[in-house]
């Protein structure tokens, strides 16, 4: 089976709440083992894009694919991220009262039903996956400890660590510096890259430093559909763009 | 295969209880059947039913620990699943009585005789054959818990709004069960049994046998909640219970989980009501009210909410308590209850069980007071450390 050459693809998708156009006529794509930053001022429709692709809102109109085959607007949340597409959110959202390990597990590529869960048993493949990503996101001496001990960059860790767990082709993340020392955003910016070389990866992000670090195409939005698209440097000395976003 | 489930999750505590009920099943009928009554340690009858009550009480209150204190499905209306357990044992201790009613017909029980119904109704047959109205006791409220739970769930409904729906559906039974023509005895209910797998219901012998069955039966739901919480399945249930649509995102169809736990924990709730019934020797649509189930809630609360262990506590203390006051202080009941469950929720979050489990963690940290390692790191400290470790590299 031909792979479509574009893994995520949205057109003219548009999202209103109340009257308010989230999303107006937005499109979008992202080419396999691509990774992109999505930049834009707040209300820019960064976080709704995401809800709509994974499932989470409805478009009014619009047309959204997967994979050149999958119409992602007939589908719900666990069917989503099924297909592959995986999703770390802005605030760090981890299982508190459970270990790092059992994070990892529960995240982890594997059926998802109930009957499957209940007489799941691990293995050593799955143990040897989970050390791996205990090693990956540098939280080996923390995997007994409860995730709500975590610190707030170690639990933007874990949630990426979950996010390579459950091996999608296409990670949503958003704002994964927010509240990081400068040291941890350099090497988170180097996992995304790592990431990348076999993933598809899109970025949310504020923090110009590390879309710097990133180095890749970037897009911006505004009032719900792309104002520019290129690299930083390209975007950056865009006038539409320092009026609406960085020149304030 | 049972050892390899429970392996994780048999912690002390719940080995101790497990220990405790099994030898409860066998010490109490022992003390009360073979020794005198005069003997100091010979536990009259009135004492062992009251206890085989408490003991229906706790598998409840287990039943409701699992879905509240593992999934965060406050249910306030469980009570109708141990009240529709309770009606299909009722049916089956109708069917016994046989010609022995006041009316003495030899099928219709005594209230369908006074009601000039001239046969039975279509759902009371099979209930004189044991083993079927105990697998209504369980599929009865397991069915009704599957339909409603895979509307409610579906649609998302969560929180409160669950809650409340939960009150309305045993509100309705209630209402529903109080109608005569209803068939299942109306405002009175089904009462004056006389055997139970031909033993007579009365007699000290059978009494003694409820008990351990009851206390049986309460280990057996501890054995199976244990084995479910220390499951995968028990992971995903504590995912959803504080990160709902995490867990979605993490491609878990909650309400098919929700629906499983909700249906198990309905069957036990009714396998309670069916121990419950021969007890007390009386259902009637009381059983349904809606204070009954907000009750159970109180016993959870009071022992403390996802630990398993605790309901049991809480369900015996809160209703031993409940005996003594309701003889001596009749009148303050209500609000010793009420204050009860207020003081639980404002000084002791985690019941009695956390209580203890946090008092022992204390006095752990006071016999070493200086353990090296990674307890005693706060998380700023160790993200101090972080960087340094970074540059290391």
């Amino acid at each position: 089976m031909a792979k479509a050459e574009n893994l995520l693809y949205l057109d003219g998708v548009s999202v209103s709440f109340d009257g308010f156009k989230a999303l107006n006529n937005l499109s979008f794509l992202v080419g396999r083992n691509e990774m992109r930053a999505i930049i834009g001022p707040n209300g820019a429709g960064k976080t709704t894009m995401m809800d709509v692709i994974t499932g989470k809102t409805r478009p009014d109109e619009g047309t959204l694919r997967f994979d050149g085959r999958i119409d992602l607007t007939a589908h719900d949340e666990a069917e989503i991220a099924g297909f592959g597409i995986g999703r770390k959110f802005q605030k760090p959202t981890v299982f508190e009262n459970q270990s790092v390990r059992d994070n990892l597990k529960l995240a982890l590529k594997a059926p998802r039903g109930p009957f499957a869960t209940l007489f799941h048993r691990d293995d050593e493949a799955q143990r040897t996956r989970i050390d791996e990503l205990l090693a990956t996101i540098r939280l080996r001496d923390r995997e007994t400890d409860l995730a709500g001990d975590l610190s707030h960059g170690q639990k933007q860790w874990l949630e990426i660590g979950m996010l390579l767990a459950q091996d999608p082709e296409l990670l949503l993340i958003d704002e994964p510096a927010a509240g990081m020392t400068d040291a941890e955003t350099a090497a988170t910016a180097d996992l995304l890259r790592e990431i990348a070389r076999t993933h598809s990866v899109v970025v949310v992000e504020h923090d110009m430093t590390f879309v710097r670090a990133l180095g890749v195409k970037v897009t911006v939005l505004h009032e719900g559909s792309v104002l520019a698209e290129g690299s930083l440097d390209h975007v950056s000395s865009d006038q539409k763009v320092i009026d609406v976003y960085l020149g304030r | 295969m049972t050892f390899r489930f429970l392996s994780g999750g048999l912690t002390g505590g719940r080995i101790v209880m497990l220990a405790l009920l099994v030898a409860a099943a066998i010490l109490v009928p022992v003390l009360n059947l073979a020794l005198p009554e005069s003997h100091p340690l010979h536990v009259p009858t009135y004492a062992v039913t009251l206890m085989g009550k408490y003991l229906t009480y706790a598998l409840l209150a287990l039943a409701l620990d699992l879905v509240w204190g593992y999934c965060g499905i406050l249910s306030l209306g469980h009570a109708a699943f141990f009240a529709l357990g309770g009606y299909a044992m009722g049916m089956y201790l109708m069917r016994q009585i046989g010609t022995r009613g006041v009316y003495g017909d030899p099928v219709l029980p005594d209230f369908m005789v006074f009601l000039n119904w001239q046969e039975l109704p279509w759902y009371w047959y099979g209930f004189d054959v044991f083993p079927f109205a105990m697998l209504i006791a369980l599929a009865a409220p397991g069915l009704l818990a599957f339909v409603f739970g895979w509307f409610a769930f579906r649609s998302r409904v969560t929180g409160v709004y669950l809650s409340i729906i939960t009150q309305a559906m045993t509100y309705a039974l209630l209402l529903a069960f109080f109608r005569n023509d209803m068939g299942f005895g109306g405002n009175n209910g089904l009462t004056d049994f006389k055997d139970i797998l031909g033993f007579d219901i009365q007699s000290d012998a059978t009494r003694a046998g409820l008990f351990a069955a009851s206390a049986l039966a309460l280990a057996g739901g501890l054995v199976i909640a244990v084995a479910i919480t220390a499951s995968k399945l028990g992971k995903v249930l504590i995912a959803v219970r504080d990160a709902e649509s995490r867990t979605r995102f993490l491609g878990y169809r909650v309400e098919h989980y929700k629906l499983f736990v909700w249906t198990v924990s309905a069957m036990m709730a009714g396998l309670a009501g069916a121990l419950y019934v021969p007890q007390v020797g009386i259902i009637n649509p009381g059983e349904f009210a809606p204070a009954n189930s907000i009750e159970a809630v109180i016993w959870v609360a009071v022992g403390g909410r996802g630990t398993l262990v605790g309901p049991i506590i809480g369900a015996v203390l809160v209703n031993f308590a409940k005996s003594w006051f309701t003889a001596a202080l009749p009148e303050f009941w209500l609000f010793a209850l009420g204050g009860l469950f207020v003081f639980v929720t404002l000084f002791l979050p985690t019941g009695i069980v956390g209580l203890a489990k946090s008092a022992a963690q204390r006095l752990r940290r006071l016999r070493e007071p200086q353990t090296p390692g990674r307890e005693t790191k706060t998380p700023s400290e160790m993200a101090a450390a972080r960087p340094s470790e970074q540059a290391a590299e």
